[in-house]
């Protein structure tokens, strides 16, 4: 075993051969096999396995977005079960992209946020009000319902109001240090789900507990985007930009220096890293990520309330960046992907396993212990085994090395003498 | 307007009180754990509604077994009372055992998301137990007082309407105070307490005083859990309904009145959950008078947290407590 692993370690070729020949076989699973949950997960797991080999990043990537853009739609669109998987495919691609907008704020600049689902809503509520008919309450001129062609600049739109949430939040929580602003960022979730849900007097805003229906959905150039296998091609889009914003603010300026305040405030601060502008940076930047998701996912699910926003979503979001491992990205994509993928597939299948069991009668499982139900405990348990155990995740951050030479001042200093000692 | 504020005043402040003598005793585990520890134990209210069921099981067993009618309604619920501060102390030791300890040198930020994650298990582990047994985890507590008193202000001052009080009011002021007087004395006077406060301002130090610092923490926990459980069966008693989610919200909120009284302040939590009850009590009723009828007690959670964030913002070491300077 060890041998193969040398093998495979020196040579790119044998890699490549051993990647092809899994997405192959797993692809070829899901296309021929009705409804085979392990084959798509497996299908999922080639990226993982690509981002393990040793191939430069430029090749990772066109490979990443080789499966992801032809090889996973192609696949899946077999059989009959093909909107289940690209509902999974596309619930992973936002979760993703949220995780990674929280992992700005609790993994880069150490701000632990437990409301950050409250962003999600902002953006879901800024399409949901305006695509519906919803915004004539309040504004006159019966324009309201925007057509779906409204929907990508609502993209934008929806990142940049959730965006200034995030500063809303952040300026009062600026003077908060460490647990506090836990706390304060949970009771501001808690209050934007309250206000949404009560925004229907003096002016019927977000329609309360009712909840908007019939959104609008995406329309381009006359196509319309209804299903799930067309949605996964909006949400992988913005999901790549999302990532690749990502890895380069990581390493920006900006980016070093949420690590530098998060690791030691006062450190940074006497460094001369302006604190306030580097903190709410981060709220807004991590916020506005969630807010374009918000409104994808509010075009997809064509209905909103607000119970689609709830303290457990935003601890979902929090465990898949625990569990992958805060600050690493590829980690936090993971984590992701796992947590919703357990949620959705996992859990489900589990549950009608044990149920078909109990139906004929091999193992009584009662009702209230159905795998479904459990998702408070396993999160639970998630955080604290991480917490106890593997407090880095499942992919640990790493800083960006520098070849030793490259460290090595390569511009001789102003001041060095002209005249060299012989 | 005024005149209709004034009208219910009394039965807002009574049942004001009541909520804030339950907030205060929540909020003493805070603030006792944070003053040792400096962490805020999330769990803490999950610890609280696990009071409350554990008391409504022991209930249901008394009724079972019918000592209810043997005993005197007093007897059965200190007893009930002395169970559940019994299983939820041994519950916050064992939380700290196997969630806290073993970070103890761990980053703030990993503890308190083990801490969140005690809180979820908790939370399904009771709903769990509560649907196996009852098929619904959503449980009415019988109530062992429930005469209501009527205060006849209305003869003494026409600005009045009657207030009602409920006997579990009264039982709630009387096991409120007799726990905040206990520990007080336990904390100021004991040896134990000594040691309490000694590592709370110091821990090496007090380590190096002979001070079995360990100890120290595990009865913190101890005494602070027994306070929450204790809390969880008077409000089972109170409000007659629980859930296995009532401990989020409240926690939460005695959580800010430890801060409102300053965090690591025995007295301040006292004084922070009654402003706080009474506060939040005053909003829900009259909320919707003063802003003519658009805003309703549906934001009466809002109201809270704003004070919240009001109080972290422009003092956020409390009323009581005193600004700390970090040190670098």
């Amino acid at each position: 075993m060890g041998k193969i692993q040398t093998i495979l370690q020196a040579n790119k070729l044998a890699q490549g051969l051993l990647l092809a020949a899994f997405i192959l076989v797993t692809a070829g699973a899901v296309y021929l096999i009705d409804r085979s949950v392990t084959a798509f997960l497996l299908m999922l797991a080639s990226l993982l396995l690509l981002y393990y080999t040793s191939f430069s990043n430029g090749m990772k990537w066109s490979i990443a977005i080789f499966l992801l853009v032809i090889v996973i739609p192609f696949a899946t669109s077999g059989g009959t079960s093909r909107e289940s998987y690209m509902e999974v495919a596309t619930q992973c691609g936002i979760y993703v992209a949220m995780a990674l907008g929280l992992n700005i704020v609790v993994g880069f600049a150490g701000l632990l946020d437990m409301g950050f689902i409250a962003f999600f809503a902002v953006g879901a509520y800024t399409y949901g009000i305006f695509a519906t008919g919803q915004a004539n309450n309040f504004i006159s001129g019966e324009l309201f319902p925007l057509s779906g062609g409204s929907f990508w600049i609502f993209i934008l739109i929806g990142g940049f109001i959730a965006g200034i949430f995030g500063i809303l939040l952040g300026l009062p929580v600026l003077r908060v240090k460490g647990d506090y602003l836990a706390i304060v960022t949970l009771g501001f979730g808690e209050i934007i789900r309250i206000i949404f849900n009560n925004l229907e007097k003096p002016v019927n805003i977000t329609n309360g507990a009712m909840g908007l229906s019939s959104i609008q959905p995406p329309d381009l150039f006359g196509f319309q985007f209804t299903f799930p296998h067309q949605f996964y091609f909006i949400v992988i889009g913005i999901l790549l930009i999302v990532i690749f914003a990502v890895r380069r603010l990581e390493h920006s300026r900006l980016g070093r220096s949420w690590k530098a305040v998060r690791e030691n405030e006062i450190a940074a601060q006497s460094m001369g890293i302006p604190l306030i502008r580097t903190k709410l940076m981060a709220f807004a930047i991590g916020a506005s990520f969630s807010g374009m998701m918000g409104v994808v996912f509010a075009a997809k699910q064509t209905f909103i309330d607000p119970t689609s926003f709830t303290l457990i979503e935003s601890i979902t979001i929090l465990v898949m960046v625990v569990l992958g491992g805060m600050g690493s990205v590829p980690g936090v994509i993971l984590g992701a992907s796992l947590v919703t993928i357990l949620n959705l597939q996992v859990l489900t299948e589990f549950t009608s396993w044990l149920n078909q069991l109990s139906q004929q009668g091999i193992f009584e499982v009662p009702n209230a212990l159905s795998p479904s139900k459990m998702q408070r405990f396993i999160f639970g348990m998630i955080l604290i085994l991480v917490a106890v155990f593997r407090p880095h995740g499942l992919i640990a951050a790493r800083n960006r090395r520098l070849p030793p030479e490259a460290v090595k001042d390569p511009s001789p200093p102003l001041s060095k003498p002209e005249v060299q000692p012989d | 307007m005024f005149s209709s504020i004034l009208q219910t005043l009394p039965q807002v402040l009574i049942d004001g009180l009541a909520l804030g003598a339950i907030y205060a005793v929540v909020a003493l585990g805070y603030t006792m754990v944070y003053g040792i520890l400096e962490l805020i134990n999330f769990a803490h209210g999950e610890i609280f509604m696990t009071g409350a069921f554990v008391g409504t099981a022991v209930l249901f067993i008394f009724q079972g077994a019918g000592w209810l009618t043997d005993m005197p309604a007093w007897l059965s619920y200190v007893l009930i009372i002395l169970i559940a501060m019994l299983v939820t102390g041994a519950l916050g030791v064992g939380i700290e055992r196997v969630a806290y300890r073993p970070l103890r040198k761990a980053p703030k930020l990993i503890l308190l998301i083990s801490a969140f994650g005690v809180s979820f298990v908790l939370q399904d582990v009771i709903r769990f137990i509560a649907e196996l047994k009852t098929g619904n985890y959503i449980i009415s507590t019988p109530q062992l007082f429930d005469q209501r008193y009527q205060l006849p202000l209305s003869s003494i001052s026409s600005w009045f309407t009657d207030a009602s009080v409920k006997a579990n009011t009264l039982f709630i002021f009387a096991i409120a105070i007799v726990l905040m007087i206990g520990l007080d004395i336990f904390v100021n006077r004991t040896k134990w307490g000594g040691a309490m406060r000694a590592v709370a301002q110091d821990r090496e130090t007090a380590s190096l005083m002979s001070i079995n610092v360990n100890k120290v923490i595990v009865l913190t926990f101890f005494i602070g859990s027994a306070l929450g459980g204790s809390t969880g069966v008077l409000f089972a008693q109170q409000y007659g309904t629980i859930d296995p989610y009532i401990g989020f919200i409240l926690g939460l909120k005695a959580f800010t009145a430890a801060v409102l009284g300053g965090i690591g302040n025995i007295r301040g939590a006292m004084f922070g959950g009654i402003v706080l009850g009474v506060l939040e009590m005053f909003a829900s009723s009259n909320l919707g008078i003063l802003t003519g009828g658009n805003f309703g007690a549906e934001y009466k959670d809002v109201f809270a947290f704003m004070i919240l964030i009001i109080v972290l913002i422009f003092k956020p070491e409390g009323i009581f407590g005193k600004a700390i300077k970090e040190k670098v």
